[in-house]
């Protein structure tokens, strides 16, 4: 369950008597924590359990309307229809291969890329290690949608100096050229996530003990190799987690795309799930649909921590550390 | 894999290698031919240099864009100075709309800062609550935590959107201010900070002296939670200035837009009236100005969060 930080989070608060032993406060304690923990537990219920049960409610059930759309509303119940029609919608089936497509160069992408950096920030090899940290990490620091339209811009004919200065050197790149929509979306979520991601690794790197990178420095092993044989094998941890939110991100793909599918017309209004969802609910008002599809994703990404969490678990376990 | 991993580290700092240890190779640290140290240390820093600059161009491009009026935007030219355009570009910012911008501005902080401030409290009550005290249902409660950790906020918002409009409480403000309250993350990490920095043997001090749980928690367990509330606080900032996909499904009434969706909407509007790329350029840069101010300060918060949450 505990996907997110096993190691630590176990250490940190397993150990049951952690609570204070309150013999005399019984009843002052239990009081404490209706109070403190009530309202996260109304925020749960009200912005996560409620809606999670209404959606699955409503994947069940079709709305018709009388007349053009505008007429009352006729709710009946619909079984499984809603999500046959999910899965059969071309439309559908195409935003899923978008999303594996993106998924496929994204998050290889970005784990390798900041694994290399905050490698090489670890190594001792960088001047100014602080500031160039920083300095990377400040494009995560910008809104979604402000990053799209910067780089939307640079992908822009006419106004892009990145291409000006590409075709000046005669290289003619179309970032929005269709086959082109895949890269130039993960090159923007790369240009986003790549510092945020060193900086994980990089704090995760430091927590090895020195006197395990010294014994390996000791047996003769080199940069690279302790790198790679050592200090990657030892972060396992944490890459796992790093790619479980990468993949669970890269499966709300929606901002990027759907500002791109104001630039061109080759990203259409269901371009990945998300926009699907959005385009049901909002402009067919097919709301069964949507929440049909709302509760596959769901299900998705349950089924993968799920997976991702029994996995980790696993390996560390027969690592014996 | 592995095997090499233990066989290794079981040699805790002995000089004598290993009979299967390769004598060729360099010790890092360890002065080799000054030649190869010096390259390797050019290429490291060249790539985090390439990297640095992949991450600083693009926003380069805004500050300069910025300060160009719509023709030297158009032909990328940006370093006429006779052009310097950026007050007539502020100016046309707040004109437009009878500004309409500085409402998205206040909106967007009162979101983020009102919805932070209080979801961070929230947070870290529960993660306190969580650590210090005993209660039935607690591990399926935290397990339900770890659970909505993982649901993308997408996927909840349009039942969250009919369960407003059946309360009438869709397009008004507590329909974007109510949901980013919740942070189940934030919880997460509230327990793992409680945990650390506030020691049983405090509290039990200020139990001896009288003090009741909820008195301890105030003035004792909150004030030692300080860094962790701040770490709290400044994700989830971001987290609601980046909010793009709640206010779109909520609002629809302009006046309530943050700067996400305002900005979104000057961007549908722009191939028609280019007038409104200069508005986008400029209204886009000083949008991201607080955060970026913010990370830059509060760097070794975030930073303890980064780690908190992701090591180990």
């Amino acid at each position: 369950m505990s996907a997110l930080a096993p190691g630590r989070a176990r250490r940190a608060a397993a150990p049951v008597p952690t609570a204070v032993p309150a013999a005399p406060g019984r009843r002052s304690q239990r009081a404490a924590t209706a109070l403190l923990l009530g309202p996260f537990t109304v925020l749960l219920l009200t912005v996560f359990v409620l809606p999670t049960l209404y959606a699955v409610h409503l994947s069940f059930f079709s709305t018709s309307h009388e007349g053009l759309g505008f007429g009352n509303a006729r709710t009946a119940f619909a079984g499984l229809r809603n999500y046959a029609a999910v899965l059969d919608d071309p439309s559908f089936v195409r935003g899923v291969g978008v999303t594996l497509l993106y998924a496929v160069v994204f998050i290889p992408a970005v784990v390798a890329g900041a694994l290399v950096l905050a490698l090489l920030f670890d190594s001792g090899l960088v001047r100014a290690r602080q500031l160039s940290q920083t300095v990377l990490f400040v494009p995560h620091a910008v809104p979604g949608i402000i990053g799209t339209v910067i780089w939307l811009y640079l992908y822009t004919p006419g106004i892009s100096p990145v291409l000006g200065a590409l075709e000046d050197v005669s290289l003619e790149v179309d970032f929005l050229a269709l086959d082109m929509l895949v890269p130039s979306l993960v090159n923007i979520a790369l240009w986003s996530g790549l510092g945020y991601t060193t900086v994980i690794f990089f704090a995760a790197l430091r927590a090895i003990p020195a006197d395990v990178i010294e014994a390996a420095a000791v047996d003769g092993a080199g940069r690279v190799r302790t790198a790679l044989r050592i200090k990657v094998p030892m972060i396992r941890t944490t890459l796992t987690t790093v790619v479980l939110f990468t993949t669970i991100g890269t499966l709300q793909l929606f901002t990027e795309p759907m500002l791109l599918s104001k630039a061109t017309p080759l990203v259409g209004p269901r371009y990945t799930p998300n926009m699907y969802i959005f385009d049901a609910a909002f402009t067919r008002n097919n709301y069964g649909l949507a929440a049909a599809a709302s509760v596959l994703l769901l299900v998705v990404c349950c089924a993968l921590s799920y997976a991702v969490t029994r996995a980790t678990a696993d390996r560390s376990g027969k690592a014996g550390s | 894999m592995t095997s090499t991993t233990t066989t290794t580290t079981r040699v805790p700092g002995g000089s004598a290698p290993r009979p299967g240890a390769r004598r060729g190779e360099r010790a890092p640290g360890r002065p080799g031919a000054p030649g190869a140290r010096w390259s390797s240390r050019a290429v490291a820093n060249l790539v985090v240099a390439l990297s640095a600059l992949y991450a600083l161009l693009p926003l380069l491009w805004l500050v300069l864009a910025s300060a160009a009026d719509t023709q030297a935007l158009f032909a990328s030219d940006f370093f006429d100075f006779d052009d310097f355009a950026l007050a007539d570009n502020v100016r046309a910012l707040l004109a437009e709309g009878d500004g309409i911008y500085l409402r998205w501005y206040g909106n967007s902080l009162l979101y983020a800062v009102g919805g932070a401030a209080v979801g961070a409290l929230v947070s870290v009550a529960a993660g306190y609550a969580f650590d210090k005290f005993e209660f039935t249902g607690k591990r399926q409660l935290f397990a339900l935590v770890l659970v909505s950790v993982m649901v993308p906020a997408t996927v909840l918002a349009l039942p969250m959107y009919l369960l407003a409009s059946r309360v009438a409480m869709a397009n008004t403000v507590w329909s974007v201010l109510v949901p980013v309250l919740f942070n189940p993350f934030g919880v997460y990490l509230g327990r793992l900070f409680s945990a650390a920095y506030v020691p049983n043997e405090v509290l039990e001090a200020a139990r001896v002296d009288g003090a009741g749980e909820l008195r301890s928690f105030w003035s004792v367990g909150l004030r030692m939670l300080g860094p962790g509330y701040v770490t709290v606080f400044l994700f989830q900032l971001t987290a609601i200035w980046n909010n793009f996909f709640l206010p779109l499904v909520m609002l629809s009434d302009e006046a309530l837009y943050p700067l996400s969706l305002g900005l979104y909407s000057w961007n549908a509007a722009a191939p028609i009236n280019p007038d409104y790329y200069p508005l986008m350029v400029i209204g886009s840069l000083l949008a991201l100005l607080p955060l970026v101010v913010a990370f830059l300060l509060l760097q070794r918060f975030w930073r303890s969060g980064l780690t908190a949450g992701s090591v180990k």
